[in-house]
């Protein structure tokens, strides 16, 4: 009984996978105009040559927000962690 | 502290590094690179200057709390700028066109001018700042703490 529901749910998972593989977008193409937008807007828009740095810092600002808060929290921990403590007494 | 010829060669390639970093900070929204990899490399020369004399030696110069506050500072530039635009929204490039870092550059390929991009070459220096003091204080406490020596806060 067990085997034959794993079975099915395993022939149900494979066929959901072949089914995704048929309804995904072309290859080479994407699945957005956003990257268009961004490369033939950026220059006039943010006045930046490198597309890149115009992503990063100007049309996803806020994701570039969470980098820099992950690295404060990085340096914050290790500068914790091997800070010279007050020693205890008793 | 490593041998003669170590801190020779140290004091030699560590300016370079230090001008490599600072220019590919300085021309993030030009070539590849920004404010993460420049200081990355920045870092990556304070590291050499650790490992060529020693924490101990290195400490008397630089101090942990004085990145610390280099670290907080480039931070506060990067969010104050991001509050700078919210006259329209949040991360607004409202330095276009501006007599500061205003130019706009022709569509298309062209060689690159540094005074473009508005808010995003002082934001490079922002997040700059604020990577190279972070790298080089995680380097030089676990240096430190590594060769046995206290840090003060």
């Amino acid at each position: 009984m067990r085997k034959t529901a794993a079975a099915v749910s395993l022939g149900i998972v494979i066929a959901f996978l072949v089914a995704l593989a048929f309804l995904i977008h072309p290859f080479g193409q994407p699945p957005s105009q956003m990257d268009d937008y961004m490369i033939q807007n950026s220059q006039a828009e943010t006045g930046t040559n490198n597309v890149v740095a115009a992503v990063l810092f100007d049309y996803r600002g806020f994701d570039t927000l969470g980098e820099a808060t992950v690295l404060f929290t990085a340096v914050m921990g290790v500068v914790m962690l091997f800070r010279a403590g007050k020693k205890r007494e008793g | 502290m490593m041998s003669k010829i170590v801190r020779t060669m140290c004091n030699i390639l560590v300016p370079l590094i230090f001008v490599f970093g600072l220019y590919v900070i300085m021309h993030g929204h030009i070539t590849p690179g920004g404010g993460f990899q420049g200081g990355a490399v920045f870092a990556s020369g304070v590291a050499f200057i650790i490992v060529a004399f020693g924490s101990a030696n290195v400490q008397k110069r630089l101090k942990e709390h004085h990145l610390s506050v280099l670290e907080s500072g480039g931070g506060l530039i990067f969010i104050g700028l991001a509050f700078g635009g919210l006259a329209t929204i949040f991360f607004f490039n409202f330095l276009v066109g501006s007599p500061i870092f205003g130019h706009i550059p022709p569509s298309g390929a062209n060689p690159g001018d540094l005074w473009t991009g508005g808010v995003i070459p002082l934001m490079n220096i922002g997040v700059g700042l604020k990577v190279l003091a972070g790298l080089s204080a995680i380097v030089l406490v676990m240096a430190l703490v590594s060769s046995g020596i206290e840090v003060e806060e």
